[in-house]
């Protein structure tokens, strides 16, 4: 059942918010073992949240278009009391004294938390392997990955946990285990949902998103999130679109461009079925009533390499509060220094010293120009080439993944291949533009297929109607 | 800048560059609501953005943007487009590990502060950043880098400075009190600080470097940290002047470094050399949106700007007709505006200045400029001696009132001067060794003596004769 | 093109980051990071001679909040999950040198 419908279900007393929350601790009892989509899950706090949104259905109130909605969050961001991890070694056992803005949000559309999910450490990753605390499984195939960072998320939509789930994007954290994990996943526009309470990775790319398995869903958690919040100061101050009410509106007229440099043409490694679904995407585009052509959107290439300079030069710096002294882990030692440097040597997992340490060398005397400097050159390049996109284009298509979700273990040996799973998404983080992820039929190993519908900034209308076109024309996806 | 200050080591001449930072005074912090408040229970003036914590975010407090730019435009800044930019280094009383501040586009760029005697120094940047917190060393006698542990207090952190980056235009510890004096009073004037250094709230870091006089290239600078007075100041810039002239003459070379100033030691030791620098990895604050002052907020800015302690005393200059650098007392206490309404009720501006700069140390009281100007006219006119006269401005002081009535009430009259004449000679008369070596002195001798007859004047006329005149009748006679 | 990045570099940054690496941790370092970097030198192509830089991705200036007092912790609540209190500060070890 859609969270659409569990909301309306509930509002009207048809069925009980604690019924459908059970349910949902069901399901996650039955295979969470197997998945470990949760790095904790919240039985007696959710119990009672959502007796209490019955106990106000009874008293004739309305608790919010979310109401009894069971909803997992990224444990990446703060939960008042509920500890918050990062997944990581560092962080293990910290309860944050605040709310982050968007569970402050979820709570007053009456949703439901039922768990924080795991994702790869401080959102570092694509599989979500570099976890302190396990690796999360694929729901589709449990010796493949869910994708990452936010693959617990995605695998908790996709088992049946939940029917929604927020993640975190900073380079395709949303999408790519969107897509590998055959669930609706979305990047929204820089600066359309609050940051604050969400533990940055890279705060210039980072953006909090929902996962759904109908673009609706995806509508209706996302309406829910986002708009101003005066504790970001990146945050948008205009009132955010409305979306619910757009989506059947379909494509008629509208100019659709597929990217060439990351669907396969001009970059190498977008695999054949991959590319086939993106043909069949476009088709059905086009059959809706669309235009659409390949154009190109030349520095979109060059993504990849800017990020891999820019995300862990903020990095380097965001995680460097993790030090031993207010909060977290400590490992003693004779003097402040020694102190930081055992904490943090002990504390971070492989993928985070690497990020921070690429980071730090790209800001340090000396190379700053090189690779920082540069990168952000190039950032300017890729708003540049996209605009001139968007003057001829409505939206933009790509794949989301190269490939459809590959073998645990399979990619961890070499980091650099790890990074090539999100070059079609980087891209928008790059230029703050929102973009979303809409499952679209199955690749040779039966596994789903992504399709990238990407828009210019507060682009989100017409991105969801072309995804609710996507959506509706698709081949049948893989049971979980 | 001319040469002429006294020389710390004679043949030797002292450049120094001053960088203070003066604590903003704001109700909040620089970036969160939490109270800017000088003192209170430990960790009490704390928030989660203050403390740093994970998913915090940063907001700008417009009051501080605004008493920044009041700052740039007291010292004649160009005011300007700004960033803010991460500082990177680990320290536990930072509670990010970076410092939010400034670097390569300042709030304020050049700009320039006149001191009392009417030099320019040049002001290279006074820039916004936040404040860390406070270590307080336990055990090991207190000393930084003996055994022991630290303790960290936060009330400080994230509290709004501005750093005002000074260009190397002074010479000598007089030049360097003088700078930050004036600075302070510009301070307060504008109601940007408190410029309490006593609390903390202005603290100096101290460039300075010495050559042969006459030499035109500038030597190696030391930076001097921990200067907490103006005591200090004087003492550790003569200290490390010495030790440069010393090392110089022993023909050693001086290495770049920052040192520290110890109070108790009276001497300044090593803290890094310039290898050893920080390497500080600055970049753009991805948290924080660039600040861009229009042209009318700087214009009501200005507009709101009290009259600065310069043009205070360009403006009593002017209508005393005296330099500037004769008015400074005056204004530095607040007397300027009674100097000004009393020359402008025709009182000589000279008995002005002598009256508020010696008469008037403890307050105005009830004076008023009108009985402060019917005071002086009696005076001038020759009705009451200056000594009469300060006895009468006492009163005025105390308890108002008409000077004239006073001084009748006080059975001043005027003493003809006939009657001085003859007690003047008489005097002489009864001391003709003191009258013989006053005739006979040098200047300084003279002077001496003078003071004698004039004070044996004052005790045989009860403090009725103008000492003015006594002085005439001495310088008559000797001249004889 | 600039130089391959060294194992020397890789323990400078190492240390600014305040990261103890193990000497196979640095070797292991030296080579991924110098591949990463590898991958990067395609921007050497480029000609940015004319690009200014993109920090952010919004244009927003100006935000600002009040100068108004907000919430303030609960020091007993902050102090509670730091791994070392005394005298209600927070407790480290000695620190050397000086900070600012
Ligand atoms: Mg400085
Ligand atoms: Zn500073």
């Amino acid at each position: 059942m859609s969270a659409r419908h569990l909301a309306e279900a509930v509002r009207s007393g048809a069925r009980s918010a604690r019924s459908v929350l059970d349910e949902h601790l069901d399901a996650i009892s039955a295979r969470e073992p197997e998945i470990h989509a949760f790095n904790v899950v919240l039985t007696e706090e959710a119990t009672a949240a959502a007796d209490e949104i019955d106990r106000r259905v009874a008293a004739g109130e309305d608790p919010g278009p979310l109401a009894g909605v069971p909803v997992a969050v990224k444990d990446n961001m703060c939960t008042r009391g509920i500890p918050t991890t990062c997944s990581s070694r560092i962080l293990e056992g910290w309860i944050p004294p605040y709310d982050a803005t968007v569970v402050e949000r979820l709570a007053a559309a009456g949703a439901v938390m039922v768990g924080k999910t795991n994702l790869d450490e401080f959102a570092m990753g694509s599989s979500t392997e570099n976890s302190a605390f396990g690796v999360t499984r694929n729901p589709l195939d449990t010796t493949k990955v869910p994708g990452g960072s936010s693959g617990g998320s995605a695998a908790a939509v996709a088992a049946g946990f939940v029917p929604l789930s927020l993640g975190s994007d900073t380079g395709g954290s949303i999408r790519q285990p969107a897509a590998l994990c055959g669930v609706v996943g979305v990047k929204p526009t820089y600066g359309a949902v609050s940051r604050y309470g969400l533990v940055a990775f890279a705060s210039s790319l980072d953006q909090i998103g929902p996962f759904a398995r109908t673009v609706s869903d995806a509508a209706l958690l996302l309406e829910v999130i986002s708009g101003h919040d005066p504790l970001d100061s990146t945050s948008i101050p205009e009132a955010p679109a409305d979306l619910t009410s757009v989506l059947d509106r379909g494509v008629e007229g509208m100019r659709i461009g597929i990217i060439e440099e990351l669907s396969g043409d001009v970059l190498e490694g977008i695999a054949g079925d991959v590319r086939a679904r993106l043909g069949e995407a476009a088709a059905a585009l086009e059959a809706a009533g669309a235009t659409v052509e390949t154009t190109s959107v030349p520095s979109t290439v060059y993504g990849l390499s800017a990020y891999y300079v820019i995300a862990p030069a903020e990095a380097s710096s965001n995680l460097a509060r993790y030090d031993g002294v207010r909060f977290g882990l400590r490992v003693d030692a004779a003097t402040s220094g020694e102190m930081h440097s055992a904490t943090r040597t002990a504390g971070f997992g492989d993928e985070v010293k690497r990020r921070i340490m690429l980071g730090t060398y790209a800001l340090s005397a000396g190379y700053y120009d090189a690779y920082y400097g540069k990168s952000q050159k190039v950032r300017t390049l890729i708003v540049d080439d996209f605009a001139r996109a968007y003057g001829r284009y409505d939206l933009l298509l790509s794949p989301t993944s190269p490939t459809t979700a590959f073998s645990l273990g399979e990619k961890t040996a070499d980091p650099m291949t790890m990074y090539l799973t999100d070059v079609c998404t980087i891209p928008s983080n790059l230029a703050g533009h929102p973009s979303m992820s809409v499952p679209f039929g199955v690749g040779d190993d039966g596994m789903p297929v992504g399709v990238q519908v990407l828009a210019p900034a507060m682009g989100e209308p017409a991105m969801f109607r072309a995804a609710a076109v996507l959506e509706a024309a698709a081949p049948p996806g893989a049971a979980a | 800048m001319s040469g002429s200050a006294p020389e710390i080591v004679p043949g030797w001449e002292t450049v120094i560059g001053l960088e203070v930072h003066a604590e903003l005074a704001t109700v909040t912090k620089m970036f969160s609501g939490a109270p800017n408040r000088f003192g209170g229970e430990p960790n009490t003036n704390i928030d989660p953005v203050s403390l740093g914590l994970p998913g915090t975010l940063p907001v700008l407090n417009g009051r501080a943007v605004e008493l920044a730019i009041r700052v740039g435009l007291a010292l004649n800044c160009t005011v300007q487009r700004s960033v803010f930019a991460r500082k990177n280094y680990f320290y536990p009383d930072m509670p990010k590990d970076f410092q939010i501040s400034q670097f390569d586009l300042p709030i304020n760029g050049e700009g320039w502060l006149e001191l009392a005697d009417g030099r320019r120094i040049g002001i290279e940047r006074a820039h916004l950043e936040e404040d860390t917190g406070k270590s307080t060393h336990v055990g090991g006698g207190g000393r930084i880098h003996e055994a022991g542990h630290s303790l960290v207090d936060y009330n400080r952190a994230g509290v709004p400075l501005i750093e005002i980056v000074g260009r190397p235009d002074l010479r000598g510890t007089e030049d360097a009190r003088a700078y930050v004096s004036e600075l302070r009073s510009i301070l307060v004037a504008i109601g940007a600080s408190d410029g309490k250094m006593e609390e903390g709230s202005m603290r100096v870091d101290c460039n300075v470097s010495v050559r042969p006089v006459g030499q035109v290239e500038l030597g190696t600078r030391c930076e001097v940290k921990n200067i907490n007075s103006l005591r200090s100041l004087g003492r550790a810039i003569e200290y490390e002047s010495r030790r440069q002239v010393d090392l110089l003459t022993a023909g050693e070379r001086i290495e770049q470094q920052t040192r520290h100033w110890n109070e108790d030691e009276g001497r300044t030791h090593k803290l890094r050399s310039k290898e050893e620098a920080f390497d500080y990895r600055y970049f753009p604050e991805p948290d924080l949106m660039p600040v861009e002052p229009s042209e009318e907020w700087i214009a009501e800015i200005r507009a709101a700007l009290p009259l600065l302690p310069r043009e205070r005393r360009h403006r009593l200059a002017e209508a005393a007709g005296v330099e500037t650098s004769a008015t400074s007392l005056t204004v530095d206490r607040g007397l300027d505006d009674l100097a000004m309404a009393t020359i402008h009720l025709g009182a000589d501006a000279g008995r002005v200045l002598v009256h508020l700069e010696n008469n008037l140390a403890d307050g105005v009281g009830l004076l008023t400029a009108e009985s402060f100007a019917a005071l002086i006219a009696l005076e001038t006119g020759g009705d009451l001696t200056a000594t009469q006269a300060k006895t009468v401005l006492a009163s005025l002081v105390a308890e108002g009132g008409d000077p004239a009535a006073i001084a009748s009430a006080k059975g001043f009259e005027a003493m003809d001067s006939g009657e001085l004449e003859a007690i003047v000679d008489r005097i002489i008369a009864e001391h003709p060794d003191d009258w013989a070596a006053l005739i006979a002195g040098d200047d300084k001798e003279r002077k001496k003596k003078s003071g004698f007859f004039v004070g044996e004047a004052m005790k045989a006329t009860r403090g009725q004769a103008d000492g003015r005149a006594v002085n005439e009748l001495l310088a008559r006679r000797s001249a004889g | 093109m600039t130089e391959r990045i060294t194992r020397q570099d890789v323990a400078h940054v190492a240390d600014l980051a305040r990261l103890s690496l193990t000497d196979d941790e640095l070797d292991a370092f030296t080579v991924q990071l110098a591949d990463i970097l590898d991958h990067a030198a395609d921007l050497d192509a480029l000609d940015l001679a004319d690009v200014s830089p993109t920090a952010h991705p919004l244009p927003l200036v100006n935000v600002f909040r009040d100068d108004v007092i907000g919430p303030t912790s609960d020091r007993d609540e902050v102090l509670a999950a730091a791994p070392s209190v005394e005298d209600s500060q927070f407790k480290v070890p000695p620190v050397l040198g000086e900070g600012l």
